[in-house]
């Protein structure tokens, strides 16, 4: 008997459906149909063993131009982190010029994930 | 004393169209000149802070920002030069094919602008609640969903505290997403079609991440409240024909409309473009140039566009033809182009024989596989599969002119292979 | 303090009677219900000025009619509000229509109306070209037009400030006491404000007969009438020089095609009984019977043409004419109660009838020696020469900084009616028409949100749409918790 799981990949706007499969009760890895590309088959192994998502949002600044400046993660952070994340970067004000690029926060909960602001600013 | 000064290129619009054009302009040395009313370049893309842009123009995937950020230094690279804060309030053609720009600005009050050549890349505005004539009440927490994004993503104001959103089109549902990550609660999103206007990625990370609920082929029947918004009533559709014995309420403070957006051509009508109906954009050539010579026109003031990607490449080539045009090159041959089956319309209206041409469509249909056929003076000429075919997802054809070789009417057609539901069954 | 005259109500009738007793010593306070000056009856009606052939001249509607549309020039020049004398075609389909048409264009002779002029079917289509090709007849009366006419309020409200009137808003009379021994009228509103005044005009509109009730009045009942109003946009290609009228029915002088002051159609207005005073809702099957109804007399009205809609209530009573007379169960009280259609073309006989009724009433009217007699030029980016443009950028800058693109309005506008005290979105929009083009203030609403809380030092998530509890926004980003993601 083989388990069933079907997903859709969100790596790019192409939104490929995919399937995951394995034996019932196996714990090993899920063979993945459907994906245009590898990074689908990276997504849903991803998605079923610990799902993530790029966080994007903004901080409030003291640029004239760009009260409040937006700010991203690097790469995508554990779902469970993304609330308690927000409710940080929304208590913060910084302090400009900023690059795009630059590090606000360094490593997120221990997750080697950062946050980057995702614009310039210099006033 | 009113300023006056002469340029080659006079680029309507600072977004993602208007830089793309421009760049290619100032890159072959013509003096080039952005106008825009907002402080800072870069459009709707300073807006839209989320991911997800960038795919295919850069090969990494970016924010709106840095997108925007991006092409804003690749056309001052290129020398563009920028007029922010300046709305054009007036342009007219000059008897001698010049054109003639009013405007307005706070820093430099009134200035005129001569140009041997207009683009038009003035993006969109967005259908609203008044265009669609929701009945009900005129209550506060009524918003169209970029403004609403404006006012959370560059003022961090939060338009309500519980909302609805209308129209399940990207920016609605990448707006369901913002909300909630911004301590915001979203009740629905109400779609009167049987398939979500958006892309599925956005469907799958900006509502089923939240179990938002999608109510498809439901529309809001009203919208109630008489200072702030208190509710929304909704009904399920019959053949598009609201079943109000079935309307249930939902209680918000807010409602978000995101049921379209419509091409801003104010300024095109007043150069007598000509416009196409199924576009609401103009009617262009192979060198997207305008039934005005010397006026061009990219990304979604021609046609609305789901991916900025393609606006830049869209825009980006019709900079290459104003080069060609200032040159004096000869109009590009106006072969009639027309949209056959199962598509709403065709970019650009008209081909040119021995022209490599990129045409651009938008399907009327969900399909999981169909065949994009182009077929001139009945004989097909070119024919390509695509899979996973949705009215939100535009198509593009590229052509080479050695297929283009006859004079006559080119006609694209979509021929449906395989239903969406057949291959979910499978 | 004792005030002279209290005038519960800044509508059309308030307001002109306003503009009126300005221009006497006496001190007046004009007294205003909602956030801003006509945001009740006046600012959601068809804006017509009409010809004064609709009603005989025996009810007293029509005597104030005929005598307010005369007036509307000398008002204009004085306090330059947007109004054009475009004239009103009268159009019938049939020849049983032709019969109400021909007793219509008698009416209005009778009423001693001038340059009436009966049409056929080649006079109407040169007169307005936009008609249905199958009209058969009907009657051209030049001297009708279309107003803006919570301009006119702004306007007239505006020009009695300067005159030395004062404006209280979201003063909501809920009680009215006179005070026998030293002959005052003690008002007082729901939030617990008070003021005294020797005498009071009931210009309350819808609610008339609730203040005619609380100050111990004569009884009556006000009953809302709706109606329903579709804006087209300015580039409508259906947009008519004059303004067209079917034939009436018993109800209504029925739904007409307007062409506005400010160079947009207005189709509308429906006439349904109302429940509830505040109800201005739409709903979908009156704009299907409004575009049915002008689709058949003139061409090209399209639904996707439509930016917005809304609906407005006309205060009617039983009689349905006009109820002007000083109250005779209160002392002092001017009663000016039923003021629907033609209320607003009657609005300045009105004042000038109100004031009268005040001098019969014994009050002592002495003119002043000094008045304002017309206000300041206002200038509107949208009409001005780029040489005129240029002058004001010298000024200020903030002239050519457009802030709504799609109806041409500049931040100096915006900041103009903040300053004038304009708050609200709704005021500033109706004061500066910022917003009202066809995106609907999606680019612009952020804009002049910001521009209000900077010159009004109100904070954004305080600002409101129309007063009250109509708060625009819900408060700063960081101020609602994030809540976890849902687990799969």
């Amino acid at each position: 008997m083989m388990k069933k799981k079907e997903l859709i990949c969100i790596s790019c706007p192409r939104g490929c459906h995919l399937t995951a499969e394995r034996g019932e009760g196996s714990t090993g890895e899920w063979q993945i149909s459907g994906n245009f590309c590898p990074r689908g088959a990276a997504y849903a192994i991803q998605e079923l063993n610990d799902p993530r998502r790029i966080v994007t949002a903004t901080v409030a600044s003291d640029s004239r131009l760009l009260p409040r400046l937006p700010v991203r993660t690097d790469r995508p952070l554990p779902k469970r982190m993304i609330a308690p994340l927000l409710n940080r970067l929304y208590r913060l004000r910084v302090k400009i010029p900023v690059k795009s690029g630059e590090v606000l926060i360094d490593d997120v909960e221990k997750s080697g994930v950062r946050v980057i602001f995702s614009c310039n600013c210099k006033e | 004393m009113i300023e006056d000064r002469n340029v080659d290129v006079a680029v309507i619009g600072a977004g993602a169209a208007g830089l793309a054009a421009a760049a290619e302009c100032a890159d072959h040395g013509l003096e080039t000149v952005v106008i825009d009313r907002e402080e800072l370049p870069g459009g709707i893309l300073r807006q839209c802070i989320h991911n997800g842009f960038g795919l295919r123009y850069f090969h990494e995937e970016l924010t709106g920002p840095e997108y925007a950020d991006r092409v804003v230094e690749r056309a001052a690279a290129s020398g563009v030069k920028f007029q922010m804060n300046t709305t054009v309030s007036d342009v007219r053609r000059e008897e001698n094919g010049d054109f003639t720009l009013l405007l307005l600005s706070e820093q430099s009050g009134v200035t005129r602008v001569h140009a041997r050549a207009v683009v038009l890349a003035m993006g969109c505005r967005e259908r609203n609640r008044g265009n669609l004539a929701i009945p009900g009440g005129r209550p506060a927490g009524v918003f169209t969903a970029g403004c609403a994004q404006k006012l959370l993503n560059t003022e961090g104001m939060l338009p309500g505290k519980c909302a609805v959103i209308v129209g399940s089109g990207d920016i609605g549902l990448i707006m369901a997403r913002r909300l909630r990550w911004s301590g915001v609660e979203v009740k629905a999103v109400v779609e009167i079609m049987p398939y979500a206007s958006g892309l599925t990625r956005n469907v799958v990370q900006c509502l089923n991440d939240f179990n938002i609920p999608l109510y498809l082929e439901h529309s809001v029947v009203s919208i109630n409240g008489r200072e702030r918004v208190q509710s929304v009533d909704v009904a399920p559709l019959h053949d598009g024909i609201p079943i109000l014995e079935q309307k249930f309420t939902i209680n918000c403070d807010t409602v978000l409309f995101s049921v379209g957006l419509i091409p801003e051509n104010e300024l095109a009508a007043r150069l007598g473009v000509e416009l196409n109906p199924a576009t609401g954009g103009a009617l262009v050539d192979a060198d997207y140039q305008t039934s005005v010579p010397g006026v061009f026109s990219g990304g979604n003031v021609l046609h609305v566009h789901d991916l900025v990607d393609f606006v830049s490449e869209e825009a980006a080539r019709a900079g290459r033809a104003v080069i060609r045009y200032l040159e004096g090159a000869t109009a590009a041959e106006r072969n009639p182009v027309r949209a056959g089956a199962n598509l709403k319309y065709v970019v650009p209206g008209y081909y040119a024989r021995g022209r490599d041409t990129v045409f651009a469509f938008r399907p009327l249909g969900v399909w999981a596989s169909a065949m994009l056929e182009a077929e001139l003076d009945g004989r097909v000429i070119w024919k390509r599969r695509c899979s996973h075919v949705r009215p939100a997802e535009m198509l593009l054809a590229e052509l080479s002119g050695q297929l283009l070789n006859a004079p006559g009417t080119l006609e694209f057609r979509l021929r449906p292979e395989q239903d969406e539901a057949a291959v979910e069954e499978a | 303090m004792i005030y002279d005259v209290a005038i519960i109500g800044a509508g059309v009738s308030g307001a002109s009677t306003a503009w009126q007793l300005s221009h006497f010593d006496c001190r007046t306070i004009l007294l205003e219900r909602w956030a801003d000056v006509g945001f009740g009856v006046s600012k959601a009606n068809s804006g017509i000025v009409h010809g004064g052939f609709h009603h005989p001249v025996s009810t007293l509607k029509a005597k104030l009619e005929i005598r307010g549309n005369l007036m509307f020039e000398k008002l204009q020049y004085e306090l330059g509000f947007p109004f054009q004398r475009n004239g009103i075609l009268v159009v019938a389909f049939s020849e049983e229509q032709m019969a109400t048409v021909r007793k219509l264009y008698q009416q209005g002779i009778a009423n001693g109306v001038r340059n009436l002029e009966m049409c056929g079917r080649d006079r109407l289509l040169e007169l307005e070209p936009k008609l249905n090709p199958e009209v058969v007849g009907g009657f051209f009366a030049p001297n009708g037009g279309t107003i803006e006419p919570y301009r006119y309020v702004f306007s007239l409200v505006e020009g009695a400030m300067r005159n030395g009137v004062e404006l209280q808003c979201n003063f909501e009379v809920t009680q009215g006491k006179w005070n026998a021994e030293e002959s005052f009228w003690r008002l007082t509103a729901a939030d617990g404000r008070e003021i005294s005044a020797r005498r009071v005009v009931n210009a309350a509109g819808l609610f008339a007969d609730q203040i005619s009730h609380v100050c111990g009045a004569e009884e009556y009942r006000i009953h809302p009438r709706k109606g329903e109003e579709y804006l087209l946009d300015r580039n409508s290609s259906a947009r008519p020089r004059r303004v067209i009228f079917p034939v009436p029915s018993r109800d209504s002088k029925g739904v007409l095609v307007i062409p506005t002051a400010e160079g947009t159609t207005m189709i509308g207005p429906t006439a349904d009984p109302a429940e509830d005073k505040l109800d201005t809702t739409t709903s979908a099957d009156n704009m299907h019977r409004i575009v049915a109804l002008v689709r058949q007399m003139v061409n090209g009205i399209s639904t996707r043409d439509i930016i917005t809609s809304f609906a407005g209530l006309r205060p009617v009573l039983e009689s349905e004419d006009f109820y002007i007379a000083r109250s005779e169960k209160a002392p002092h009280f001017i009663q000016v109660a039923g003021i629907q259609s033609p209320g607003l073309t009657a609005s300045p006989a009105i004042g000038e009838y109100v004031k009268d009724l005040l001098k019969e009433d014994g009050m002592t009217l002495t003119e002043k020696n000094h008045v304002v007699q017309e206000l300041p030029v206002r200038h509107e980016i949208r009409h001005e020469t780029p040489e005129t443009l240029d002058t004001l950028h010298k000024d200020d800058p903030r002239w050519t900084h457009v802030v709504c693109r799609c109806e041409n309005i500049s931040e100096a506008e915006i900041i103009e009616a903040v300053r004038k005290g304009h708050t609200t979105l709704d005021g500033v929009k109706f004061y500066t028409r910022g917003g009202m083009g066809r995106c609907q203030g999606g680019f612009c609403s952020a804009k002049i949100m910001k521009i209000i809380s900077r010159e009004s030092g109100i904070p954004m998530e305080k600002l409101t749409k129309k007063g009250g509890n109509s708060r625009l926004l819900g408060g700063v980003l960081g101020s609602a918790e994030v809540e976890p993601m849902p687990e799969k």
